[in-house]
């Protein structure tokens, strides 16, 4: 039985906090619970924090790229947060832009960024 | 045996007169002129001296053997004053080699006293280029430590306003600074909590393809990490440049001047301008 990366939810939120090394296969399983648990739970938005990352390598920026579209698909805007300088120095050395995924500084600032987002598609606060 | 005699007669040949040490001291000086005061040459000369006729005196004609450390010490010792104060390589390796003109065999010289002049000489020869060598590490070692001292001065990041920091570029860009930059500013990200990052590039002398690259990365990973890059004072003459390098900046803002970067991340973010600053 490998670690698991819990999904959180907050609100309209689900909050996926990365604390340990990614596997491949930890990831994989992050994918899945992830796209039922917004199935589940109806999220609007998705806050993948990744403050205690500090090795990426290609499999992980494309797991990246890749959830935000799962969820996208699924009605929930997806938010990078927490990103370390080291790790996006290492993404763009991989060319890895990763277009299409929103990201923030920090947690604050990704919660934030999906209420607006959030009240401008509604209309309403 | 051959050997411990060639040093006993270097020795002899060395003390044979007291003015060696003097006579070494005055040609030394008059290559050097007045940069160095003759009190400090007579202090070092003469403990090279005291180290040398020690040395020898254990026997031995071999410089990088144990009983010529002290020697060897001096020796680095008086190259690194040397090139701290601006001699040249020549100016250095005189102090050494004088030791040779000095006991130049006259007519009245034996053949014995030739053949350890020619090992002296031999000697001597090696330390000099010990000395050239310890000379050109100093000055490596004072050249990298420039190199990296210019490398902290240049790049500074300084904060604008509240969320916003801005990157003043002087100088030429290369791979090196430009991470040394890319890293500096995202860390200032991160600890500023800065939404907004303005990189200034009016001191930069000119941009071509590479330049362009490195400074798209930088703004890439800014956007990775969640916060905006703005581009500045750009001059006519690069943005010709890069337009007819066909660079292209895309999606990324880019201003003329600093002044118009802050205002144009002051208004995005929603901070009220005084009055008067919009145009």
């Amino acid at each position: 039985m490998s670690d698991r990366v819990p999904v959180l939810k907050l609100g309209q939120v689900l909050l996926v906090s990365i604390q340990v090394d990614l596997e491949d296969q930890i990831v994989l399983d992050l994918q899945d619970d992830l796209a039922e648990r917004i199935v589940a739970t109806g999220a609007t938005g998705v806050v993948i924090d990744i403050t205690a990352l500090e090795i990426v390598d290609s499999f992980v920026g494309r797991m990246l790229a890749n959830t935000a579209a799962i969820s996208r698909m699924l009605d929930a805007e997806t938010v990078v947060v927490g990103m370390r300088p080291a790790v996006a120095i290492t993404l763009v050395e991989l060319g890895l832009s990763l277009g299409g995924v929103r990201t923030a500084l920090t947690l604050e600032k990704g919660l934030a960024l999906l209420e607006r987002d959030r009240t401008a598609r509604t209309g309403r606060p | 045996m051959a050997v411990e005699r060639a040093s006993e007669r270097l020795v002899e040949l060395l003390t044979r007169d007291d003015a060696v040490q003097e006579q070494w001291v005055t040609a030394v000086a008059a290559s050097l002129g007045s940069r160095i005061s003759r009190a400090e040459l007579e202090r070092e000369l003469s403990e090279l001296y005291q180290a040398l006729l020690q040395a020898l005196g254990k026997g031995g004609l071999d410089w990088q053997d144990e009983a010529y450390s002290e020697v060897r010490a001096l020796l680095v010792e008086l190259s690194r004053t040397r090139a701290r104060h601006g001699f040249t390589p020549t100016e250095t390796a005189v102090s050494v080699f004088a030791g040779k003109d000095v006991l130049e065999p006259t007519e009245g010289s034996t053949a014995e006293d030739i053949t350890a002049y020619l090992q002296l000489a031999r000697l001597f020869d090696a330390l000099g280029l010990f000395t050239i060598e310890a000379y050109a590490r100093t000055r490596e070692e004072i050249i990298s430590a420039q190199a990296e001292q210019l490398l902290e001065l240049s790049t500074p990041v300084v904060k604008l306003w509240e969320g916003v920091v801005a990157v003043p570029l002087v100088g030429t860009l290369d791979s090196a600074r430009t991470q040394v930059v890319m890293e500096k500013l995202l860390q200032s990200l991160v600890d500023s909590e800065s939404e907004h990052a303005i990189i200034d590039i009016t001191g930069v002398p000119a941009v071509d393809t590479e330049v362009a690259q490195h400074l798209l990365k930088t703004v890439v990973a800014a956007r990775l990490m969640g916060a905006e890059c703005t581009i500045s004072g750009i001059r006519p003459q690069i943005a010709q440049t890069l337009v007819a390098l066909g660079v292209q900046f895309g999606d990324i803002v880019t201003k003329a001047t600093l002044q118009d970067a802050l205002r144009h991340v002051l208004q995005q973010s929603g901070t009220a301008l005084p009055s008067g600053g919009t145009r």
